[in-house]
């Protein structure tokens, strides 16, 4: 994990690449060209009760879960009428298949190699997972914006992640910051 | 049902109750196992030190994030809704850290027909150092 580190306006309006040469942008053609369109879609298992109890009681250990996310009698009396999972939980845990298409290092984004940090994430919620529920699952690099920063030319790059039910319902939308430099 | 909180009931200013847990391999063995997450460095001290963090394995910012969710959800029960959550991960949690969510109302609204209270939240450590700044938007019921 790497820490996000404020980047103040500043010094430099253009970056040098391993090669000392000079950029005066750090989008490329590769880019352009991904910008907003959405990669392939992953499906989950169906959702069990089972997984959402472990996973209720690995964020609260030692203590013991609310009750909402498995004990079935009580969660009936919520408004939501059953047990939920917590918003965080990932039903993609453990997949059969293991690498996607765009995973594939030949598809990988091409550019000049950039240094880079975890500029944080905004989730949104929708509707809760529920036990039964398949979940499908897209990404895209929705956009991004260039800054002079003392870094350097800094490139935030935001990348897209939408959650949806069997019932086309959102489950979440999450946006990550990159920092690139 | 039991409902928490209600929208009246609450102020700008007002804190969200402390969460804390202190952090250690059974936390994390237990977050990678249903997250499918074995990932060295939240495994192995050589391979933590390799990363460059002196002390070892350390904690999952995926781990971090669900305390936050944790907090937010024991705060507004069963028959609220958390509808959003940013955080920036801004520090390493070391084993045995002791991490405690922090929060603050920063704003009462109308949103989407909901009845939404905006926080400040944060995840502090042993030291009080901020490893986790960001928000959170939940929705409540109201008395009507």
């Amino acid at each position: 994990m790497s820490a996000a580190t404020p980047v103040a306006l500043g010094e430099r309006a253009m970056s040098e690449d391993e090669t000392g040469t000079t950029r005066t942008t750090l989008v490329t053609p590769d880019m352009e060209a991904r910008k907003g369109v959405w990669g392939s879609e992953r499906v989950s298992p169906p959702i069990s009760e089972s997984d959402i109890r472990k996973w209720a009681i690995a964020v609260y250990w030692p203590e013991t879960p609310p009750p909402i996310f498995w004990d079935a009698a009580y969660a009936a009396t919520t408004r939501w009428g059953g047990i939920i999972a917590p918003p965080d939980f990932n039903p993609f845990a453990w997949p059969i298949v293991t690498e996607r298409p765009e995973k594939k290092k030949a598809d990988r984004p091409k550019g000049p190699k950039l240094r880079g940090m975890n500029g944080g994430q905004v989730e949104t919620y929708g509707v809760p997972m529920r036990p039964g529920d398949v979940i499908s699952a897209r990404n895209r690099l929705r956009d991004w914006e260039e800054r002079d920063t003392r870094l350097g030319l800094t490139l935030f790059s935001y990348s897209e992640l939408e959650w949806r039910n069997q019932r086309d319902e959102l489950i979440k939308r999450r946006v990550s910051t990159a920092i690139l430099y | 049902m039991t409902i928490n909180v209600y929208f009246e009931d609450v102020n700008v200013g007002d804190a969200l109750p402390e969460w804390s847990r202190q952090t250690d391999f059974m936390h994390w063995n237990r977050y990678a196992a249903v997250n499918d997450e074995f990932i060295p460095i939240h495994m192995d001290d050589e391979a933590g030190r390799k990363a460059l963090n002196e002390q070892g394995a350390f904690g999952m910012g995926n781990l971090r994030y669900a305390y936050i969710v944790n907090a937010l959800q024991d705060w507004i029960g069963d028959e609220a809704q958390i509808r959003e959550i940013g955080c920036e991960f801004r520090a390493i949690n070391q084993k045995n850290d002791v991490l405690t969510v922090v929060g603050t109302v920063t704003e009462k609204k109308m949103a989407d027909g909901e009845h939404q209270l905006v926080l400040d939240i944060d995840v502090v450590n042993q030291d009080g150092k901020k490893t986790c700044p960001g928000h959170a938007v939940v929705a409540v019921p109201a008395r009507g």
